[in-house]
């Protein structure tokens, strides 16, 4: 039993680290809790939301913001098949080269290939932009303190400055959950701004959790087949430590 | 050691052939199989193994990743990624080890705080003690740089906090900060020479364990009970501390595999899924947990609120930061000597009826020490701070001298088999 209660104080230590590491971003709104589908021990992806949200980033965020570290092949995780993945990196253009003749030249992307940025060079994202820089957003869900919760809330946080605020200055909104208030982004999301192929109805609601989960995807791709392993490599340690309890047991049955 | 000592002799013509030239058979099997250990160890006595198996488990995630990584400031960053989405089981390897790493300092702490509590730093194990102490010392810098290689904002703003302490000392510190970067900021050269560092520092940490394992063998372990135990009560380490160890072993990777499989970020910083960007300062740089109560100490010597009488320290040139690159490594150094400042000749806590709180009054320190860590300093959290700090020194500078003086400790029974006839109960040893 007290095998029981030092695994009771590893837990208990575990938990306390884990809470230590939750703060708040000063000057902004703790997030809004949603339960997302991948969240937990057994939480997966929802497929669906996942290529809604794609295009969501495609078509809205992706006016902005790179994903440098996506490429086109892992989208097949998403649940698009090869052709589907092919068509989908067609679509965009790509520069390559030099070629023999020490020229670059353009070609339709390669499933092999990253998405490509938006703007050639951070210079040219921030002249685009007010002076802001668009974030790259491979990473953006596990780069911002309960990333999930925080960019759905900071999608759908946009409001109209309290009363007794300062004035904002031009290219600034009001967002509940930016820290400072102050985000050079523009609100994103408009009811109906694109249409889902599955005839979902696109509510900025809707398009927020759908690009939330497909950013988290971007960041964790590898999440399913990690969650996986854990279960079984936990299976296999609660047996084995019940096995080894038992052995230790019968071995020390003659000392005690 | 009990090796060469030429007693065993093996079935196996070809193990007495090679032992006859090069003992390590019977080293081993003096070591590792028949080595006499006290009966009583209860499960706190896991930990020591533990931490070794978690230094094994450091060294060959190390080792793979390092196939993987590449160690320039242009390219660390993206590499890291490369290993999560791309190399094969990547992610468990970058996972294990950057949780591995937090893993190793929670073993080794509550390895540390069971040497507090039964004493095993006292005569004659001193010296294993101490080299406890450099160990840790050894890990902190191991982690610290281990923690800049991704290059991500924190792996720099932590290099740049930490490098610039060493600016506090007067006149060579400019000039040692300068040759800890290889230039004039933490840039490249840093990253290369840090990678360089990580890479050797572990079998340091080998050999130095090694030597911890010699002095450990030399005397033996000590017991909860705290006494010299006699022959009778001692076990061969195999089977009985070997099935003990892999029982403990099999529950601590349970609580690792929690971390490791279901939340492998929770330990870590967010800000460091950010590129390293020297013209963008986190909003609040934090090292990690480990280090925390360490960073405590450093930011708590502000010569303000508690410590405003230590202004007296500014006049004499030793200004708050230096005052703190002080506290921070007197904090550890000062378990160096512990064995001389507790002046109490009982090792187990169990007999030492005021040392038993005030142990747990220390572990609630280093709590608290950890929470001032990684908050944003307030005046609330510098006093809270500074109140632990001062704690933390009075604890082992004048608290474990004079304790060793004033307490009376209960009756040490004659043996750990044999309760006090007084004290039936209370003596009991605890296997």
């Amino acid at each position: 039993m007290r095998l029981l209660k030092l695994s009771a104080l590893l837990v208990a230590a575990g938990v306390a680290l884990w809470s230590a590491g939750s703060q708040a971003a000063e000057g902004a709104a703790e997030p809004k809790q949603i339960s997302w589908p991948h969240d937990g021990f057994f939480g997966t992806f929802d497929r669906a939301a996942l290529q809604r949200g794609f295009k969501v980033y495609q078509e809205v965020c992706h006016a902005c913001h790179a994903a440098k570290y996506v490429t086109f092949r892992a989208l097949s995780d998403l649940g698009f098949n090869e052709d589907e993945v092919k068509a989908l990196a067609a679509a965009y253009t790509v520069t390559d080269g030099p070629d023999e003749n020490g020229e670059m030249f353009e070609r339709p992307a390669r499933p092999s290939d990253t998405m490509p940025s938006p703007f050639p060079n951070p210079q040219a994202a921030r002249a685009a932009n007010g002076g802001a820089y668009p974030p790259d957003l491979s990473l953006m869900s596990k780069a911002r303190h309960d990333g999930d919760n925080y960019l759905f809330s900071l999608l759908t946080g946009y409001d109209d400055p309290p009363a007794g605020e300062e004035e904002l200055a031009p290219g600034q909104y009001y967002n509940h959950y930016f820290p400072g208030h102050r985000i050079g982004m523009p609100p994103p999301l408009m009811p109906d701004q694109i249409t889902y192929d599955d005839g979902t109805s696109a509510t900025v609601e809707q398009m927020a959790s759908d690009v939330t989960q497909f950013l988290a995807w971007a960041a964790e791709p590898k999440m399913e087949e990690r969650k996986q392993t854990g279960i079984k490599v936990m299976l296999f340690l609660i047996v084995l430590t019940v096995l080894l309890y038992l052995y230790k047991r019968k071995v020390w049955a003659d000392v005690h | 050691m009990a090796a060469g000592s030429g007693k065993v002799v093996f079935k196996s013509s070809l193990l007495r052939w090679i032992d006859d030239r090069l003992p390590i058979v019977s080293a081993l099997y003096n070591d590792a199989v028949v080595y006499q250990t006290p009966r009583n160890l209860n499960y706190w006595w896991n930990f020591g193994s533990l931490a070794g198996v978690m230094l094994t488990l450091q060294i060959i995630t190390g080792i793979v990743l390092v196939m993987q990584y590449t160690p320039h400031a242009d390219m660390a960053f993206d590499s890291v990624e490369r290993i999560m989405r791309d190399v094969n089981y990547g992610w468990l390897l970058r996972y294990a080890h950057a949780n591995g790493a937090s893993m190793f300092f929670i073993v080794t702490y509550i390895h540390m705080f069971r040497g507090l509590y039964y004493g095993s730093y006292k005569a004659p194990r001193e010296l294993l003690w101490m080299l406890g102490v450099v160990i840790l010392l050894l890990m902190m810098a191991t982690a610290f740089m281990g923690y800049v290689l991704p290059w991500g904002q924190m792996s720099f703003w932590g290099a740049q906090v930490i490098t610039s302490l060493f600016s506090a000392f007067p006149l060579v510190g400019d000039p040692i900060v300068t040759w800890l970067w290889g230039g004039f900021a933490v840039d490249n050269p840093t990253l290369n020479r840090f990678f360089s560092l990580h890479y050797l520092l572990p079998f340091v940490l080998v050999g130095v364990v090694f030597l911890h394992l010699i002095a450990l063998h030399t005397h033996g372990s000590n017991n909860p009970v705290g006494i010299d135990v006699s022959k009778k009560d001692k076990i061969p380490f195999h089977p009985y501390y070997t099935v003990k160890d892999l029982l403990g072993l099999s529950v601590f990777f349970l609580f690792f595999s929690y971390f490791l499989f279901f939340y492998p970020n929770s330990l870590g910083h967010p800000d460091n899924y950010i590129p390293a960007d020297p013209l963008v300062t986190p909003a609040h740089i934090v090292p990690e947990w480990y280090f925390l109560p360490f960073y405590a100490i450093l930011r708590s010597t502000v010569y303000e609120s508690l410590f405003t009488p230590l202004a007296i320290f500014g006049y004499l040139g030793i200004t708050e930061k230096l005052m703190g690159v002080i506290a921070m490594f007197g904090s550890i150094l000062v378990l160096l000597v512990l064995p001389w400042l507790d002046t109490s000749r009982v090792r187990s806590a169990t007999f030492r009826p005021i040392y038993k709180w005030v142990f747990w009054l220390l572990v609630i320190d280093v709590i608290v020490l950890h929470w001032a860590g990684g908050e944003v300093p307030t005046p609330t959290v510098v006093l809270v701070g500074q109140i632990a700090t001062l704690y933390y020194f009075v604890h082992f500078l004048v608290i474990m001298p004079l304790l060793g003086k004033f307490e009376r400790p209960r009756p040490l029974p004659d043996s750990i088999g044999k309760p006090v006839l007084s004290h039936g109960a209370a003596a009991q040893p605890a296997e």
